[in-house]
């Protein structure tokens, strides 16, 4: 799975821009993954229910038909996973967003607000390995 | 069927593709997407033909869906209604990006990693959800609740 993998990650980008596309045009929803999650009702409660489950399902299908993709056991301790996982939890929250929401969903509608938002996190995501890595 | 349950099998449907996609991508191996950050070193650019492919579709599809009135199993558009580009939006952006430089998962990735069977994916998802109960609460206690109002079609 690491190197450069032109075909895999077109297709699979494709795939993503179908279900983005199913959802807006279905049901009218934006593809958010945890989002207002929590204090959400009714409908709005639903389909996140359902589209987190049908991720968890993937998941499950992707460990029995190929483990590979979940990439060699990586080396990132625990503690930093936790204190990581808490920053995109705050970010996402804060800024409405995430890599799906803004990077997928905002820019193929051409919202300058998530065009920016996808800009800094990815550049700050850049910096954050640069300075893990000892680059800089 | 009802609309409502055309919806709910809709939606798991789409999890379910999304899943597929962002394994087939390369999303769901954290140091695929750590070696996408890593520009200064051996930069792999994958993650931009995962954003490319999705945009091309999704452009289309958001383009023919701005034209109409309703989605086509009724009920209304869930559009964002905020357009401003202000400091909680950057703030928000730039931790996010910290976070997912440091841990290789962004939500929808991470929630595909828990079926690995692996203790990372756990403590990164469980870890995402007490900071968003933690940031709602604040945000909440300063009463920026017409902010969080507003985005009840946010996107995360």
């Amino acid at each position: 799975m690491m190197g450069f993998t032109p075909v895999g990650s077109t297709l699979g980008g494709l795939v993503l821009g179908v279900a983005i596309s199913l959802l807006i045009l279905f049901d009218g929803r934006i593809a958010g993954i945890l989002g207002r999650s929590f204090g959400a009702r009714g409908a709005e409660l639903s389909w996140r229910l359902y589209f987190v489950g049908g991720l968890v399902v993937g998941g499950l299908l992707w460990r029995i038909a190929s483990p590979g993709v979940f990439g060699a056991a990586s080396s990132t301790g625990l503690v930093t996973m936790a204190k990581g996982g808490f920053l995109v939890g705050v970010g996402t929250t804060l800024g409405n967003g995430c890599t799906s929401g803004h990077g997928l969903c905002g820019i193929s509608r051409l919202s300058p607000r998530s065009i920016v938002a996808t800009l800094v996190f990815v550049a700050t995501g850049m910096l954050t390995v640069a300075v893990t890595r000892g680059r800089l | 069927m009802s609309n409502g349950k055309k919806k709910n099998a809709l939606a798991a449907l789409c999890g379910l593709l999304f899943a597929f996609g962002l394994g087939l991508g390369g999303m769901t191996n954290p140091l695929k997407v750590q070696a996408f950050l890593d520009v200064l070193g051996k930069w792999d650019p994958s993650l931009m033909l995962v954003m490319g492919g999705g945009i091309a579709v999704g452009f289309w599809a958001f383009r023919a869906a701005k034209r109409r009135a309703h989605p086509l199993l009724g009920g209304d558009f869930g559009w964002p209604r905020s357009t401003r580009i202000d400091a909680q939006l950057l703030a928000g952006a730039a931790i996010f990006g910290v976070g997912w430089g440091l841990t290789g998962y962004c939500p929808g990735p991470a929630l595909v990693a828990l079926g690995a069977g692996r203790i990372g994916p756990v403590v990164a998802v469980s870890s995402m959800v007490l900071g968003m109960l933690a940031t709602q609460a604040v945000t909440r206690q300063r009463g920026r609740t017409t902010a969080a109002a507003t985005a009840t079609t946010a996107r995360s």
